[in-house]
C-alpha cells in the first residue's frame, strides 16, 4: 500500500476564528472598555472579592508596621518563612507575563499576540504583590531607603557582594522595565480608544495617556525598533531576575538551599506558576467577555504545553536535589532528604510532587488539554505546588540545620495568613480594574496578526484561519 | 508685528481603502518624487517603510549607548564604593572583587537601555504632542481602527495643491482631504 499520505495533525484548531476584519477587531476587544454596560454582573464578584480583602492587606501592613515582624511566626531558627515564599511564588507568577511578551515575540510566536497584554498586567501586579514583602521583612520598612547607594551622613553603603543586594536592583529593574514594556505596548491602543471612545471624559484619558499617538508610518518604524529592543532586553533580565532571586539562597551554606541548580530550577518554576496563573484568568475571562475567537482552544493547548514542559523541568530539578544529597555523602545535606521526607512537614514535601510532579502529566494527553475543566484544575493544583515548593526549601531547610539543639518549629500566624490573603484581593482588584479599564488584547498586535496572516496564510505552520471572504480572498 | 490669521495649510491627506492600495499608492508617490510624505496605520507596516523608503537606525544607537552607560555607571558605582569610599578588608580579599559586581552591573546596563529605548522613541517621534494638525481631519479616527492613510506635506517641493490632490486622486484614493488648521500665522 503506497504511504504517500502526509501526517496530518488530529488537532488542528485555527489561531484566530470567526469573522475578522480590522474594524470588527476594534469593535469587539475595543467596545469592553468603551461601552461599559457589556460587563457581565460576575466581575462585581471578584471586584467584591478584591475589595474586601485589599484593606486586609492595608491593615495587616498598617499592624506589621505599628508591632513589628514578631507578628509573623518566623522566628529563629526559622528566620525567613511566609514572607519570603509568597515574595518568591509572586514574583514567579509575574515571569509568565515576559516570557509571553518577550521571549515568544523574539521567537515570532505569533500567537502570543492575543495574550501578552494580558500576561505583562499580571507581571506587573504580581511584581507589586512581591515587592511588598520583603520591603516589610527588613522589618523598619521606613528605613528601606537604606538600601540605596546614596551619600548619607551615617557614611554607609550597601555591601554589593550580597545576593539580597543584587536582588533589589533586580527586582526594582525588572518592576521598571516591565511597566515601560506594558505602556508602550499600550500607547496605539490607547490611541484606539481616544478616537473611539464615546464618553467625552474617556477621551480626554486617554487621549493624554496615547500622548498624541497617530499611527504615523515614521513613529511606528521607530516604535517597532524600539519594540524589539526592549523585548530583547527584559528576556536576560526575566532570567536573571529569578537567577538572583535564587542566587539569596544558592549562595548561603545552608543544606538544601547550597545547590548550582538553583537558578535554572528556579526560572522554570517561574513559569510554569506564571502560565498556570495566565490560565487561570484566561480560561474564564474569554468566556465571560466573548473572547474565544482571540484566544482559541490552540492557545490554551500551547500554554498547557509550556506548562508541562517547565513542569518536567521543574519535576527534574527535585529528582536532582534529591540525587545531589546522596552524591554529596555529607551527613547534613543527606539529613535533609531524610527529613523532608520523613520529618514533620513531610506531608508539605509529598503534597508538592504530587501538584508539580504527578498532576500536570495529564496535560500528555491532547483531548485533556483541550478539555478546560481539566486544564483549570490542574492551574489551580499547579499553583498550590508552586507555593508548597518554596514552602518546602525555605521553612523546610531551615527549621532542622546543623545543630540539634537549635531545631524548631514553624507555624504562620494569622497575619501571615491575612496578608497573604490581602496581596490575593490586591491582585484580583487589580487585575479586574484593568480587564474593565483597559483593553485586555492588544488591539493593534492583533490587526499585525490578521495582516500578516491574510498576507501569507501558509506562514502561521497549521494556522488555518478561518477569514471572511472580504478580507481573505484579495 | 502683522499677525495674520486664518486656515494655514499644511498639506494633503488621502484615505484608501485597504493596506494593499496604500502601498501600492506610497510607491507610485515616491516613484513621482514626493518626499515629505508620511503614512497612518493602525498597525505597523513594513511595506510602507520600504515603500516611503523610511529608514531611521538612530534609536539602536541611542539604545545601544544607554546601555553602555547604565554599565559603566553600574560597575563605577560598586569599584568607588567597594575600593574608595567604604572599603572592607576582609582577610586580604580584593576591593574590586568584580565578578560579584556583575549582577547589579548587568542590571544597570538594562535599566539604562529600557529607559533609552522609551525615552529615545518617544523623543525622536516627537511625543507627547497632543495636539496635530492631521487631527482635524474629518474621518482620520480610523487611522486608529482600520483606515490606511498618506499625508503629502505642503512644504514638500513638488507640492501644488490642485495638482498634487488630482494626483492623490489617480492613486486610487477614496477620499482626499486638505490638512490646515486655525492658527495664528507669522
Amino acid at each position: 500500500m503506497a504511504t504517500d499520505t502526509k501526517f496530518e495533525p488530529k488537532y488542528n484548531e485555527p489561531i484566530l476564528t470567526g469573522d475578522q476584519s480590522h474594524g470588527i477587531m476594534t469593535d469587539r476587544i475595543g467596545s469592553i472598555v468603551m461601552s461599559q454596560d457589556k460587563h457581565p454582573n460576575i466581575w462585581w464578584a471578584f471586584i467584591a472579592f478584591g475589595v474586601t480583602f485589599t484593606p486586609v492587606l492595608i491593615f495587616s501592613i498598617a499592624y506589621l508596621v505599628y508591632k513589628g515582624i514578631g507578628i509573623w511566626g518566623n522566628n529563629q531558627p526559622v528566620a525567613w518563612a511566609c514572607d519570603i515564599i509568597n515574595f518568591v511564588w509572586w514574583i514567579g507568577i509575574g515571569h509568565a507575563g515576559t516570557l509571553i511578551s518577550a521571549i515568544l515575540l523574539l521567537f515570532r510566536q505569533q500567537w502570543r499576540n492575543s495574550i501578552n497584554r494580558f500576561a505583562e498586567a499580571m507581571t506587573i501586579f504580581a511584581v507589586m504583590c512581591a515587592g511588598l514583602y520583603p520591603l516589610l521583612h527588613t522589618g523598619r520598612p521606613w528605613v528601606d531607603y537604606w538600601i540605596m547607594p546614596y551619600p548619607n551622613i551615617l557614611g554607609m553603603w550597601p555591601q554589593f557582594r550580597s545576593p539580597l543586594v543584587w536582588d533589589v536592583f533586580a527586582i526594582s529593574t525588572y518592576f521598571t522595565v516591565s511597566l515601560l514594556f506594558w505602556y508602550i505596548g499600550l500607547v496605539p491602543d490607547f490611541a484606539t480608544l481616544r478616537d473611539h471612545s464615546k464618553s467625552k471624559v474617556a477621551k480626554k484619558i486617554y487621549g493624554v495617556v496615547a500622548m498624541g499617538w497617530r499611527g504615523s508610518a515614521r513613529h511606528w518604524h521607530r516604535y517597532e525598533a524600539a519594540y524589539l529592543i526592549l523585548a530583547g532586553l527584559s528576556t536576560p533580565l526575566v532570567l536573571s531576575v529569578h537567577s538572583i532571586v535564587s542566587l539569596d539562597f544558592a549562595v548561603s551554606i545552608l543544606p538544601g538551599w547550597n545547590v548550582t541548580v538553583f537558578p535554572p530550577y528556579f526560572v522554570a518554576g517561574a513559569v510554569f506558576a506564571g502560565f498556570a496563573m495566565v490560565l487561570l484568568f484566561m480560561i474564564p475571562i474569554r468566556k465571560w467577555y466573548n473572547l474565544e475567537d482571540y484566544v482559541t482552544i490552540r492557545h490554551i493547548d500551547w500554554m498547557a504545553k509550556i506548562m508541562l514542559t517547565t513542569g518536567l523541568i521543574v519535576f527534574y530539578g527535585y529528582i536532582l536535589e534529591m540525587f545531589y544529597c546522596w552524591y554529596s555523602g555529607n551527613i547534613y545535606e543527606i539529613y535533609l532528604c531524610i527529613n523532608r521526607l520523613s520529618g514533620p512537614y513531610a506531608p508539605a514535601y509529598f503534597a508538592l510532587i504530587f501538584c508539580n510532579g504527578i498532576a500536570p502529566q495529564i496535560l500528555w494527553s491532547p483531548k485533556m488539554r483541550r478539555n478546560l475543566p481539566v486544564v483549570f484544575t490542574v492551574c489551580i493544583i499547579v499553583s498550590i505546588g508552586m507555593w508548597l515548593e518554596r514552602f518546602v526549601i525555605i521553612p523546610v531547610s531551615l527549621h532542622r540545620d546543623f545543630l540539634p539543639s537549635s531545631w524548631g518549629m514553624y507555624y504562620p500566624t494569622f497575619w501571615d495568613y491575612a496578608m497573604f490573603l490581602g496581596t490575593m484581593g490586591f491582585f484580583t482588584l487589580m487585575m479586574f480594574l484593568f480587564v474593565r479599564f483597559l483593553p485586555m488584547l492588544n488591539l493593534f498586535e492583533m490587526k499585525d496578526l490578521l495582516y500578516k496572516l491574510n498576507a501569507d496564510p501558509s506562514k502561521g505552520a497549521g494556522h488555518n484561519m478561518v477569514t471572511s471572504e472580504k478580507e481573505g480572498g484579495k | 508685528m502683522e499677525v495674520k490669521k486664518g486656515p494655514h495649510l499644511y498639506g494633503l491627506i488621502a484615505e484608501f481603502k485597504d493596506e494593499h492600495e496604500v502601498v501600492e499608492a506610497a510607491k507610485k508617490i515616491t516613484a513621482e518624487g514626493y518626499t515629505k510624505v508620511d503614512a497612518y496605520s493602525p498597525f505597523p507596516m513594513h511595506s510602507i517603510d520600504s515603500a516611503l523608503k523610511i529608514w531611521d537606525p538612530r534609536i539602536k544607537w541611542f539604545i545601544f549607548f544607554g546601555g553602555l552607560c547604565g554599565c559603566v555607571f553600574g560597575f563605577g558605582l560598586q569599584c568607588y564604593i567597594s575600593a574608595v569610599e567604604y572599603p572592607l578588608n576582609i582577610g586580604g580579599r580584593p576591593m574590586i572583587s568584580w565578578p560579584q559586581f556583575i549582577p547589579v552591573t548587568f542590571e544597570c546596563t538594562i535599566l539604562g537601555a529600557a529607559l533609552t529605548a522609551v525615552i529615545g522613541m518617544m523623543a525622536l517621534n516627537g511625543l507627547p504632542q497632543l495636539y496635530h494638525p492631521v487631527f482635524n481631519v474629518p474621518g482620520f479616527e480610523r487611522a486608529t481602527k482600520d483606515g490606511f492613510f498618506l499625508y503629502i506635506e505642503a512644504k514638500d517641493p513638488k507640492f501644488q495643491l490642485e495638482k498634487t490632490k488630482k494626483f492623490l486622486e489617480e492613486c486610487k484614493a477614496a477620499a482626499v482631504n486638505v490638512v490646515e488648521d486655525e492658527r495664528d500665522d507669522h
